[in-house]
């Protein structure tokens, strides 16, 4: 009954490789994050507005990308709920088992593989130049314009769990409602909605997730300005992008605060990805 | 008074559905307007070169361009650093992801399993640019003292991991109980249950999680920008800076002499990722 053993230990061994991998990324982006939180304050640095790398007069806050982050997200998160949801309906709901559904769910999931930088050139060539025209802004770079092409790229992610629930709404409980009388309209908002609360808005938690990490296609389109953005369609920049951008020609003091900008989204991200799961977990 | 407003509830209903149906083309819009895009402009640009020769120095393709000719030269090198690139991180994260899904799956109750569990999770959370630093401080600080090929491959085999450890897990629950207590009945010690049994039985589902995992980081930028730094010339070595499909894009969009080539790499790439989807789709639907 050695092998039993050694098979056992092996499996465990492995498996704790992922405990490894996941305890280093903390641990040393925490190392090497430690001089720009030492050097500002950990809360001085992300409520810093100042990005500037002067020598001598250096001094990096957070605040701007925190923002700009913020921003792109819940913007695009606000455009991908109606699309999203009304996706899932015409799939699950109005032509669920049609041919044209599963047309659509395909042309969905090809949303899905897109690269990020595709997007970011579709971005640019179609919807820039649609902003400048409209005379929002002069170059049309900007929260908007990332705002736009964000909320495209992560309507897969919002509608993946949306279609299956709406699916699995019981028959019956629509039939009752139809008997009384009830439009289709009113069947979705008091039978289907109540019904698949839980998962649809885990998945749009899941897909504001997918949008706070989001790099190539916002570092192209948001502008690159360092600073917080003064309206809808002014120039900023994201927590990604700004490491994007500036990762490259950084050292010292300028990379410990890229680095603790890195950590900061890391925490972000899995705490509103946890909760998402966890409404998941809960709900199935 | 009730007929009426009968008929004001019809006609929401009926505008209702016709916003769905509005926004549902809204959605889809995109993908039509991108595949067109990338079809019209970069078509013309695939060609023969374009697989086999590295990419034109900015001079020549702004000699091409103003004599409206196509771009010379190709993304070979890109395509090689892509391959290697990507060859490299899948060895390193296949046999992780699916003796750590194996242990999952046979152990579902206990509390270490489950915290490996939850781990993996939120790593497939962690957007792509973290890994690119962690990458950046691990390899490129660390271990090959400069920019490399090998630093890109581990932030992509890091991705890898929880899509394929997760797959791997769907896949053993799906392989019926009988099986396997048949094979321990002969009393055939586990890791043979594993490698004959397990393993064989799943295997076009293990191979579809893979290939979807592949699919899903092979159009990567934002870890490669931080980790491979790119290079004009063919590289078969792991610890020297190396090209890849995405980076070429990005490097292409950033020189307005080169902006043709854009469209015909995304096209490749696209195409590329396209076809592994559909390959391991069809793997799956056998498999079913």
């Amino acid at each position: 009954m050695k092998s039993e053993r050694i098979t056992k230990l092996v499996l465990r061994f492995t498996s704790f490789i992922i405990v490894l991998v996941f305890g280093g990324i903390v641990l040393s982006m925490i190392a090497d994050a430690i001089p720009a939180f030492k050097t500002f304050g950990f809360f001085n640095f992300i409520f810093s507005k100042e990005w500037n790398p002067t020598e001598g007069k250096e001094s990096y806050g957070a605040l701007p990308f925190v923002v700009g982050t913020i921003y792109t997200s819940f913007l695009a998160l606000l455009i991908c709920i109606p699309l999203a949801f009304s996706t899932s309906l015409f799939i699950a709901e109005y032509f669920n088992n049609t041919k044209i559904a599963s047309v659509l769910r395909t042309l969905v999931d090809l949303l899905a593989g897109v690269p990020s930088i595709v997007y970011g050139l579709w971005g640019f060539y179609a919807i820039r130049p649609l902003i400048t025209q409209l005379g929002y802004s002069d170059n049309g770079y900007g929260i908007f314009t990332s705002g736009i092409v964000l909320a495209i790229m992560i309507i897969p992610y919002a509608t993946s769990i949306s279609n299956e629930i709406i699916g699995m709404v019981p028959v019956e409980l629509k039939e009752a409602a139809y008997s009384l009388g009830a439009t289709r309209l009113e069947v979705i908002f008091n039978v289907i909605v109540p019904s698949a609360r839980s998962g649809l808005v885990a998945g749009y938690i899941l897909a504001l997730g997918r949008a706070l990490g989001e790099t190539m296609a916002v570092t192209m389109l948001i502008g690159n300005a360092n600073v917080i953005p003064h309206n809808l369609f002014g120039a900023g920049n994201t927590m990604a992008s700004v490491i994007a951008n500036q990762f490259g020609e950084a050292e010292g003091l300028k990379l410990s605060s890229l680095i603790a900008i890195g950590l900061l989204l890391f925490a972000v991200t899995a705490i509103v990805n946890w909760i998402g799961k966890f409404i998941v977990r809960r709900f199935s | 008074m009730m007929k009426e407003n009968y008929n004001w509830r019809d006609w929401k209903n009926k505008i209702f559905y016709g916003v769905v149906v509005l926004l549902s083309l809204i959605t889809i819009s995109p993908i039509i307007m991108i595949v067109y895009t990338l079809i019209s402009k970069g078509l013309k640009q695939i060609n023969f070169d374009f697989f086999l020769k590295v990419a034109p120095d900015p001079l020549q393709a702004m000699t091409a361009v103003s004599s409206h000719e196509i771009i010379p030269g190709g993304i070979a090198n890109g395509i090689l650093g892509t391959v290697v690139i990507v060859i490299v991180a899948a060895l390193m994260a296949v046999p992780i992801s699916i003796i750590t899904g194996i242990f999952l799956y046979e152990n579902q109750e206990s509390r270490y399993a489950n915290v490996v569990r939850n781990l993996t999770e939120i790593l497939q959370g962690v957007p792509s640019i973290v890994l690119g630093i962690i990458s950046y401080l691990w390899i490129v600080k660390g271990l090959t003292k400069g920019y490399s090929a090998f630093a890109g491959s581990v932030a992509l085999a890091i991705m890898m991991l929880p899509l394929i450890i997760r797959s791997t897990e769907e896949t053993m629950k799906m392989i019926p109980l009988s099986i396997k207590e048949a094979g321990a009945a002969l009393g055939v010690p586990y890791f043979k249950i594993m490698l004959k049994v397990m393993i064989p039985t799943g295997f076009s589902g293990l191979l579809t999680g893979i290939l979807l995992a592949i699919s899903r980081i092979l159009g990567e930028t934002a870890p490669l920008l931080l980790t491979i730094l790119g290079n004009t010339n063919i590289n078969l070595d792991l610890s020297k800076p190396t090209s890849a499909v995405p980076l070429q894009i990005w490097e292409f969009y950033n020189n307005p002499n080169m902006i043709d080539l854009v469209w015909s790499s995304s096209l490749f790439l696209m195409i590329l990722v396209l076809a592994l989807n559909l390959i391991a789709k069809r793997i799956s639907s056998r498999f079913n």
